[in-house]
């Protein structure tokens, strides 16, 4: 246990924190807005497959991962643009119709990868950026300012989030459409242009998270976001429907799943454990959600389809 | 200023207007008048852009106008307070009054701006509110004022008020119309939807009475009176009051005493409760919604937890006992939402009846139902207690809300209750139904029932009750007696003033 307490491990345990919470982060501030305005999608694990073969595979066939990225906003933006029609326009009862499009990406994205692509092959990731001046302070440096750009992005979105929902009239009509869709209709607030705008950022934001993850680690295999997806939608509820909430829910995923690698490279947890050792983030961000979530109030008309005059 | 022509509404099944004109002027107060599913939010939705009118026309200011959606109607000016209040409770007075417009700022919010103006206009009408203030915070008075603020805020030169005393207290019926008379003063136009006749002769200017889709009077309010109004609502003479002949008034049937009980949010809906009916008297419960009458009623019926205080009906300790054992000590209950939890929707009428008997023994023959003597109580209770139905086999929510109210009271009465408590008996339903229900709750008096009725509209409560209690915050605030009560003194009580 005590190899563990050293200060190169801690910090190599929160800085690999931090980069493990960015596709979760990603996926979730996205379908924050979704659900901000009352349209839960659960397809986001699929979503999140697509967008990382699609950006895996961009970066393999060009070897740059700026167009990767691209191609996992552009995946992104066409799911969501799919589950807005199913669940805006079609109405579909949004507890089932989510799971569809995850299975899609789920299957999609594994035969894409075995037509396309067959046996895994590496790419490369992203740039590194050491933030000068920060990166120089003794400890918090080396934990937070010298990560991979896409780090940055992810974290520097919350903000930007924050900011959109709580302070433009785009985000004023998002509350409004998730908690009383019949009054802001009355107000001639369109429910399903902000539903469509917010469900699309949604997926575009999944499309973006899954890129991220497969260039992050260079490699895509089948079922690679292992439910992240999933993980993404509960801290969603974690965190309250707010940015920060929802970042500081990423983070605690984050630093358990690094802290569980770590314990499981220094030979702390048995091997025959590792198994039980990986369910541990799951365990543990489950436990958070009964415990924390249930003293806020979801949106009110989350999973309630729109229809004017009833 | 406005003048519809002709207008007909079609709905599968219905014809809901049926080739209506209806104008107003600026500066007036125009009345519209009927029954529920008469047809006048049906009119209203089509002026407001919710409905599109099969047929007919709609002019503003003498030219032709077309309005496909509440946004249109906000351009033509047109307001609407809903009945249901259009506010978004996690949101601030001023975000509420800010949404669907431009910002000044760009994509940025200026809710400062939006702030200073609603406070002009705040101090103009006297509409005291705190911008900042979040809706679900507002009490139900302030949150009109905030719907009232939307409308002039967006410049209403017509406005549509649907229902916008129901939820109010007397006094803030007063002031509610004297802003209303400030504001046609400024010369708009006003459309008040109501079927509170009092009300409507103290407000209106003009009242246009619509009954079954078409209208069937249009008179100035001069000369017109509650009779004459409900006259033509319903096309025959009504007994607005029952007949109530004396009874000897009896021992306590239902005391109940210290009584606590939550809320659904886990707040505290009735605190420390005392009430007592009488065997013989109908003891009207006046109060604000929301004061703590559904759980009140619901802990008496063993349908919610009392979590303090005690509750006997007929001498006989009952609190928190199961609804079917509160049942077997003799008690009725007519709950408040019909179709919500009075009766189930899809069930038949004959179904519904033997809801609250299916385990007693004359409706069963060796563990099975005995449907022959199910159809024989059906039957009668039906005739009894005149449920107009097709079949006693008809689904219950094909009747009308009427029917199904009187279906539900003919089960609840049917075994002759020690004590009733009667939830919005005649809320929603046509003024002969209405009739009716109270002619019947009357002859069970008669019988020595102790009931409790509990009412938003006054009207109802002064018709009835023999005493009145009005309940504020989860309390009786306090007791009395209906020959000498007062729509003032009630009032003030509704609004949490204790009497000396």
């Amino acid at each position: 246990m005590s190899e563990f307490f050293t200060q190169a491990v801690l910090i190599a345990a929160v800085a690999s924190g931090i980069r493990l919470a960015v596709p979760l982060l990603l996926a979730s501030l996205g379908e924050t807005y979704g659900q901000r305005s009352g349209v839960l999608n659960l397809g986001v694990d699929g979503i999140m497959l697509l967008g990382a073969f699609g950006g895996y595979y961009t970066v393999l066939k060009t070897d740059n991962v700026w167009l990767g990225l691209a191609m996992g906003i552009g995946v992104g933006v066409i799911l969501g643009l799919v589950s807005a029609v199913i669940s805006v326009t079609l109405k579909a009862e949004q507890g089932i119709s989510g799971i569809g499009i995850y299975l899609f990406g789920l299957g999609m994205s594994d035969l894409l990868f075995q037509k396309l692509v067959g046996t895994p092959l590496p790419v490369g990731s992203f740039p590194k950026l050491d933030i000068p001046g920060l990166s120089d302070i003794p400890i918090l440096g080396e934990m937070l300012f010298r990560h991979s750009i896409i780090v940055y992005v992810a974290f520097g979105l919350v903000p930007i989030s924050m900011y959109i929902i709580n302070r433009t009239t785009f985000g004023m009509n998002i509350r409004a459409v998730g908690e009383n869709p019949e009054a802001a209709d009355s107000l001639g607030v369109s429910v399903v242009r902000i539903r469509y705008l917010t469900v699309t950022i949604g997926g575009m934001m999944a499309g973006i998270a899954g890129a991220a993850l497969a260039i992050d680690l260079g490699i895509f295999q089948q079922n690679l976001t292992n439910a992240q997806g999933f993980i993404a939608i509960a801290l969603v509820y974690f965190g309250a429907w707010r940015p920060a909430g929802v970042m500081a829910g990423s983070l605690l995923y984050g630093f358990v799943n690094s802290v569980v690698l770590q314990f499981k490279t220094l030979g702390i947890i048995p091997r025959s454990w590792s198994d039980i050792a990986a369910m541990a983030p799951a365990i543990i961000t489950i436990l958070a959600l009964v415990l924390v979530a249930r003293r806020f109030r979801q949106p009110a008309a989350l999973t309630k389809p729109f229809t004017r005059g009833t | 200023m406005l003048e519809m022509r002709g207008i007909t509404k079609r709905f599968p099944g219905v014809l809901a207007n049926h080739r209506v004109d209806f104008t107003v002027n600026a500066g007036e107060v125009h009345t519209l008048l009927g029954e529920n599913g008469a047809g006048k939010s049906t009119l209203m939705k089509i002026l407001y852009g919710l409905y599109q009118a099969d047929e007919g026309e709609i002019f503003l200011s003498g030219e032709r106008v077309e309005i496909h959606s509440p946004t249109d109607a906000i351009a033509h000016n047109i307001g609407m307070i809903h009945q249901h209040f259009m506010l978004v409770e996690t949101l601030t007075v001023a975000e509420n009054v800010a949404l669907g417009l431009p910002s000044n700022r760009g994509l940025r919010t200026d809710l400062d701006a939006v702030s200073e103006r609603i406070e002009e206009l705040a101090g103009r009408y006297g509409l005291a509110i705190d911008p900042g203030a979040v809706v679900w915070q507002l009490a139900v008075g302030q949150r009109q004022r905030v719907e009232i603020i939307k409308a002039l805020y967006r410049d209403a030169q017509l406005l549509i008020l649907d229902e916008p005393t129901a939820v109010l207290t007397p006094q803030e019926v007063d002031q509610l119309f004297v802003t209303l008379r400030q504001m046609t003063d400024d010369g708009r136009g006003l459309i008040f939807i109501s079927h509170k006749l009092h009300e409507v002769l103290a407000l209106s200017d003009r009242i246009t009475v619509l009954r079954q889709g078409t209208i069937t009077g249009q008179v100035p309010v001069e000369g017109a009176t509650r009779e004459s109004l409900a006259l033509m609502m319903v096309g025959r003479q009504v007994k607005l009051a029952p007949d109530k002949p004396p009874v000897e008034i009896g021992e306590v049937a239902l005391e109940i005493r210290g009584l606590s009980v939550m809320g659904d949010r886990g707040d505290k809906a009735v605190r420390g409760l005392n009430l007592e009916v009488h065997a013989g008297e109908i003891l009207g419960i006046a109060g604000v919604s929301g004061n703590g009458q559904r759980e009140m009623a619901q802990a008496i019926a063993g349908l919610r937890q009392a979590t303090a205080g005690s509750i006997r009906i007929g001498g006989v300790e009952t609190t928190n006992h199961t609804p079917a054992d509160v049942r077997k000590n003799g008690l009725a209950y007519v709950t408040e939402g019909r179709l919500r939890d009075g009766a189930i929707a899809d069930f038949s009428v004959s179904e519904n009846i033997l809801l609250i008997d299916h385990t007693d023994k004359r409706y069963l023959k060796r563990g099975l139902l005995d449907f022959k003597a199910i159809k024989e109580h059906s039957l009668r209770l039906v005739d009894e207690y005149a449920v107009k139905t097709p079949t006693i086999d008809t689904p219950a929510k094909n009747l009308s809300g009427g029917n199904i109210q009187k279906m539900i009271l003919a089960r609840e009465m049917s075994g002759t209750p020690t004590v009733l408590v009667a939830s919005q008996p005649t809320r929603g339903v046509d003024i002969g139904a209405a009739e009716y229900i109270h002619k019947r709750l009357v002859q069970q008096r008669a019988e020595n029932t102790a009931i409790m009725m509990i009412s938003e509209d006054l009207d109802e409560v002064f018709a009835l009750s023999d005493r009145i209690a009005v309940i504020y915050e989860g309390q009786i605030i306090g007791i009395v007696d209906r020959q000498t009560a007062t729509r003032e003194q009630i009032g003030l009580m509704m609004a949490g003033v204790r009497p000396e």
